[in-house]
């Protein structure tokens, strides 16, 4: 594919403009507490790369106006149902979407509110990068706390602090130093991998896109470039072979009456034909005979490829089984032990109670056993008399699964060390599991 | 040693038919809502790749308006017979005439569409149903689930959504409830026009500029057809124009364009400075909410 008018390096884009063939996606999610200026850093983000559309803006901008603000309120670029317009607040994730000659970038804007703490676990799932917003009058609260250690449970590997707000107190490098030595305190615990901070205004535009003039202390780089620059791809798993089969590809035509294959998305490692794989549950040993796509058998599947692999040996696999390595298998087991972030607003886990159990691509029925304890994430002690897990909370707990998982620890692998647990009876998501004890250390 | 990353076009790719294989694995009845638009085209493609070598195990449903570009309709036969998949079509006149829907006065049927696809998805037993739609398009979309829960009205609740961690979906339904799902949904229209160009996808003609026969309304250029006669006092002009959404042909605009080739279209779209809907549709404009309003509805 040849190259779009060549945008000058470091120029800023144009709405998406990038090489759709080569350039790499980051996912960042924001996080923090209500009213911190998450949507309103967003909404600077997208503005002053120049990457919003002059409708959207314009609607905006009118929107504000009718409203009698003194300001365009950039929030509304990602509050866009009408009762967030109505309260100021934001209630579900919105994805927002905007590419820089160097990277193309996906933005869940969560809400900080916590009755909505399920939509931010929802935003930030799938992040490589946690945006974890901090008011500088009113420093690091509860929401801040909870919010960042949720994002170290869901293994996002990258956290910038962004000290808001900056405006309001005199871009003090004082109160960011105290802001950064309270938060980087609290996060050693948590074991963040890579933290960086930087003092920002959303509002006006201090160190978003632009280097403020108001901060001469501040040595970093804006957020942008930071965010431009951020090294992921290393955060994936290549060495552990984990394809969870998804669907049965068995063609009722005449001319591929005998093609059976096994279509399935690379939850990790490398696969290649001509390897040998183990099948679970069966145990059976076989050799991949090809991996086909629509275009054509490819050498190699990593993830997240959706691929379909063929195998030498007829050998009875289904949907919800896994092909890995003979020397290099999930442990498969009835029992699990995890951590677990609580959804419902109806009703809260007790032991005993059954729910059922989605693991990559299986279904079963799951067993609550015990709690062993929860964690109170103002001060990360851990309750071990804790009877129910109610909306919100997390805990540690043991079920009993109806049939066997192939399970890995969350820490080491996100595709194979997840599951969700959903209601029986309402059919909701209930709950966020991560297989495996807590990468903390408290 | 190969970097074995995954350009962000194949990993969009991937997700999707990710998501067109889930849903068939786990529901019951799925269908593929056509529209004959580019979005539609693309994730009949997708659909085709996910399934390779074996047919596309869904039909697909196109809900006709009756004020469809000619263009638009051949190229949805094409496709159908090409792809060897069954085509349902869901007729907005019959049911005027049945008496289901009422025309409305401004003679849009973007409205009335709705219980004509509602009432296709009961009649056939649907229960999860494919939808091309895509977060950049609409600050509404902007906050819906891949797996968007619909109540046994069609209902969407925007401020009761499942939580959807990771990437495992919950489909689950009681009866006479759905899933509408939208395997598009972090593509923007620049992915749209990339995946285009680089699988050849064959698609109406009215997405190429050529010279047309224009009227300008509020703004927006409208081709002088049957479906957008010239009111008293108009004049009609002749531009090069193409169409970046396809919608109604009495509501759809089309757009000032020298780009009369795939590759011109991505360079075009990626220097755009207004969103698509925005460019276009003229049923947008109604008021601030007015997709979340008739996605609550149970619109697409
Ligand atoms: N002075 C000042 N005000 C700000 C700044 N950033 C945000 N605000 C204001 O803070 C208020 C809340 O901002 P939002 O962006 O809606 O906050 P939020 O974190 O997205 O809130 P939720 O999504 O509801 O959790 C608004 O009135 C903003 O204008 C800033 O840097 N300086
Ligand atoms: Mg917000």
């Amino acid at each position: 594919m040849t190259t779009a008018t060549d945008p000058a390096e470091g120029a800023v884009a144009q709405p998406g403009v990038y090489e759709a063939g080569s350039t790499d996606l980051l996912r960042f999610a924001t996080a923090g507490s209500v009213d911190d200026g998450k949507s309103t850093l967003i909404g600077r983000l997208l503005f002053d790369s120049k990457t919003i559309f002059e409708d959207q803006l314009e609607s905006v901008e009118q929107v504000s106006k009718d409203r009698g603000n003194d300001y365009t309120d950039l929030a509304l670029l990602t509050d866009g149902l009408r009762s967030e317009r109505e309260q100021g607040i934001t209630i579900d994730v919105a994805y927002r979407y905007f590419a820089t000659p160097r990277r193309k970038f996906i933005i869940a804007d969560t809400p900080g509110h916590i009755q909505y703490t399920r939509n931010m676990v929802t935003g930030a799932s799938t992040a490589d990068v946690a945006l974890i917003l901090v008011d500088a009058r009113k420093g690091v609260v509860e929401q801040s706390r909870r919010h960042t250690f949720l994002a170290t449970l869901l293994g996002v590997p990258h956290v910038v602090v962004c000290v808001n707000k900056m405006d309001l107190v005199d871009y003090s490098e004082e109160v960011f130093e105290n802001i950064r030595s309270e938060f980087t305190e609290f996060a050693a615990r948590l074991r963040v991998p890579d933290m960086t901070f930087i003092p920002v205004s959303a509002l006006k535009g201090d160190n978003v896109v632009d280097r403020s003039e108001n901060m001469t202390w501040y040595e970093g780089t804006t957020l942008l470039s930071h965010l431009e620059r951020l090294h992921v791809a290393s955060d994936r798993n290549l060495m552990d072979v984990r394809f969870p089969v998804q669907y049965v590809i068995r063609p009722q035509q005449n001319d591929t009456r005998d093609y059976r294959g096994y279509a399935g998305t690379v939850a990790s490692g490398v696969m290649k034909s001509g390897d040998r794989v183990l099948a679970l549950p069966s145990g059976l040993e076989s050799t991949i005979e090809s991996i086909d796509t629509a275009d054509g058998p490819v050498d190699e599947a990593y993830p997240p490829m959706s691929v379909t692999v063929r195998l030498t040996d007829e050998i009875d696999i289904s949907r919800g089984d896994m092909i890995c390595r003979p020397n290099n298998s999930p442990t498969v087991t009835q029992d699990v032990d995890a951590q677990i972030c609580w959804m419902d607003e109806a009703a809260s886990l007790t032991p005993g109670k059954k729910y059922a159990i989605k693991h990559t691509t299986r279904w079963a029925r799951a067993m609550v056993k015990s709690i062993n304890y929860r964690v109170d994430v103002n001060t990360l002690h851990r309750d071990e008399d804790a009877g129910e897990i109610k909306l919100n909370e997390i805990a540690r707990v043991m079920l009993r699964v109806t049939q066997p998982l192939f399970i890995d620890k969350y820490q080491t692998n996100r595709q194979t060390g997840s599951f969700i647990l959903v209601d029986e009876s309402t059919n909701k998501t209930v709950a966020a599991g991560m297989v495996g004890g807590l990468p903390h250390s408290f | 040693m190969k970097s074995h990353v995954l350009s962000q076009l194949r990993s969009l790719e991937a997700e999707a038919i990710h998501i067109m294989r889930e849903v068939v694995a786990e529901m019951q009845r799925p269908v593929l809502m056509f529209s004959g638009g580019k979005d539609s085209i693309v994730m009949l493609h997708l659909a085709a790749k996910a399934f390779a070598p074996a047919r596309i195990p869904f039909p697909i449903l196109h809900v006709d308006t009756g004020l469809n570009f000619q263009t638009v309709l051949d190229c949805r036969d094409r496709w159908s017979e090409r792809l060897g998949v069954q085509l349902v079509v869901a007729s907005v006149p019959e049911a005027i005439d049945r008496g289901l829907v009422r025309e409305e006065p401004n003679g849009s049927r973007n409205r009335i569409q709705t219980p004509v696809l509602l009432e296709a998805l009961e009649k056939h037993g649907f229960d999860a149903a494919f939808g091309g739609g895509r977060r950049d398009e609409e600050k509404a979309r902007a906050k819906e689930r891949v797996f968007s829960f619909r109540d046994d009205f069609g209902q969407w609740d925007p401020k009761n959504q499942r939580p959807e961690i990771w990437n495992l979906y919950n489909g689950r339904v009681h009866m006479g409830e759905s899933i509408r799902v939208f395997p598009l949904s972090n593509w923007t229209e620049l992915d749209i026009w990339s995946y285009i160009e680089a699988e050849e996808i064959d698609l109406p003609d009215l997405y190429l500029a050529r010279e047309r026969e224009v009227v300008s309304r509020n703004g927006m250029l409208y081709e002088v057809n049957e479906f957008t006669p010239l009111k008293d006092g108009e004049t009609a002009e002749v531009r090069r124009t193409r169409y970046r959404t396809v919608g109604d042909a009495n509501l759809t605009a089309c757009v000032e364009s020298e780009a009369t080739t795939l590759r011109q279209i991505v360079e075009e779209v990626a220097a755009v400075r207004l969103t698509e809907r925005g460019a276009t549709r003229g049923d947008d404009k109604v008021s601030e909410a007015a997709m979340e309003d008739r996605k609550k509805e149970g619109y697409f």
